[in-house]
Parts: C-alpha cells; structure tokens; sequence
C-alpha cells in the first residue's frame, strides 16, 4: 500500500512487485478500495492503472467510516457482554 | 454525516451498573476493547496496553482519561489509528471520545461519540488504510461488510 500511496498511476505487476501476497490478491483488494474510493483505476493499453484518490473532503469522510465501522464492531462486543449475564 | 464526529446510539438490556463497570473497570475495558491494559483508568493518567485484536499485538495503545461521573459520563482522549510504532504521535491533538449513558425502561442507552476528526493530518488519514499484511486483511473484511448493505 505503501507503493500506492507514493504518488501516480501504477500497474498491478509493479504493485505486485517485492509483496508477500499474490497478484490476484492484491487485484481483489484494489477492487474493494475502487468501490469504497479511495482508488481509482484506469487503462494504458492492455494494462489497468491504480492509484489514490486524494480528494480531501471525500478522504476524510472514508476515514470516518472506517472508524465508525471499528465503533460498531467493539459496541456489538460491549453488547454482548454486558447482556451474558 | 458530519465530518468530524462520529456518534452511535446503542440500547442495552442490561441496568446502568452493569455498563458502567463494562466501560471503566479497565479489564472488562478490555476484554471489549480487545486490549490488554496495564492499569486502571484514572481521570488525568494514561492507560497503555497491548492491542489484543488479532493482526494487531504488536500495537500499544493509550489513552488519557478525562472524566469519570459514575453511572454518567466516561471520557477520554487517544490517537485514533496510531498504528507505525516508529512515529511519535504526541505532537498531534488527539480525538476525545465519550460515553454517556441514561437509564432506560429495558436497561441503558449508550451513547458515543468521538470527536476531534478535523485536526488530524491528511497523510494520517491515508494511514488507516496502511496496514501490515495482517491487520490489513482484517481491514478488507471490515470495509467490504460496511459498504454492502447500502450497496
């Protein structure tokens, strides 16, 4: 992530590069980040292009989201503990 | 959506006791939490531990408490998503997060909210999504369920 972070369009191949997970994994995760977007892709010839998407407002709202789905997960703990007994 | 507090609203059978224990026996924090910490919380002292949560032990996690009105209020302040050991967070101002809890007919309403979003940098935001290989397939898993149902 840190290769994608770093700034331009990068392909999947280089992104694979030097990474302990394999190309079709790191292929499903970009696709995940595409959705939720924080990346965007595009097409240089036969290869797909991903990189960043750095609009401010929207990063801010996704890093949100992302905390606010960490609250809901230890809030859903804290429900069943305290309802156990 | 505001986009520098997050707030949840939760109803809990269980009576108002009971919750507050949850929250501020540091434990029983914990075992909810998924941190092991050192110490109780004390309003004004840091609380530190070992993030508990699979993908995550290396991580120590702190907290400085704020304020603890029994049954009430429990409150404190941390560094949402500190995750690279090699970066002193100190310099930043970090989120407040409060739980206040009322009384309900069927046991206690918990409401959370965490505040402060605005003045964390842009680059540390980008960070939540920077995990090591562990945590990071977690992270997948957290985001595909969250986006889902809406899509």
């Amino acid at each position: 992530m840190a290769k994608l972070c770093g700034g331009g369009p990068q392909s999947i191949a280089r992104l694979t590069a030097g990474s302990k997970l394999t190309r079709q994994a790191i292929t499903k995760h970009l696709r995940v980040l595409e959705r939720v977007g924080v990346v965007r892709s595009s097409r240089r010839g036969r290869e797909r292009l991903f990189e960043f998407k750095p609009e401010p407002v929207e990063e801010i709202r996704k890093y949100l989201d992302l905390v606010s789905a960490q609250w809901d997960q230890a809030l859903g703990r804290l429900k069943s503990l305290v309802e156990r007994d | 959506m505001s986009n520098d507090r997050i707030e949840k609203r939760i109803e809990l059978k269980a009576p108002i006791s009971r919750v507050w224990r949850a929250l501020t026996d540091h434990r029983e924090f914990g075992e909810w939490f998924q941190v092991k910490l050192e110490g109780p919380f004390v309003p004004g002292e840091t609380s530190r531990g070992h993030i508990t949560h699979p993908g995550y032990e290396h991580l120590i996690m702190e907290v400085v408490v704020q304020k603890m009105e029994p049954e009430r209020l429990f409150s404190y302040t941390w560094h949402p998503y500190a995750v690279d050991p090699k970066i002193d967070y100190s310099e930043e101002t970090p989120t407040l997060v409060e739980f206040r809890l009322e009384k309900s007919a069927t046991g206690t309403v918990l409401t959370l909210t965490e505040s402060g979003f605005e003045k964390i940098p842009n680059h540390r935001r980008l960070e939540a999504f920077r995990m090591n290989e562990g945590g990071w397939t977690q992270q997948m898993k957290n985001i595909e369920r969250h986006v889902e149902p809406g899509s």
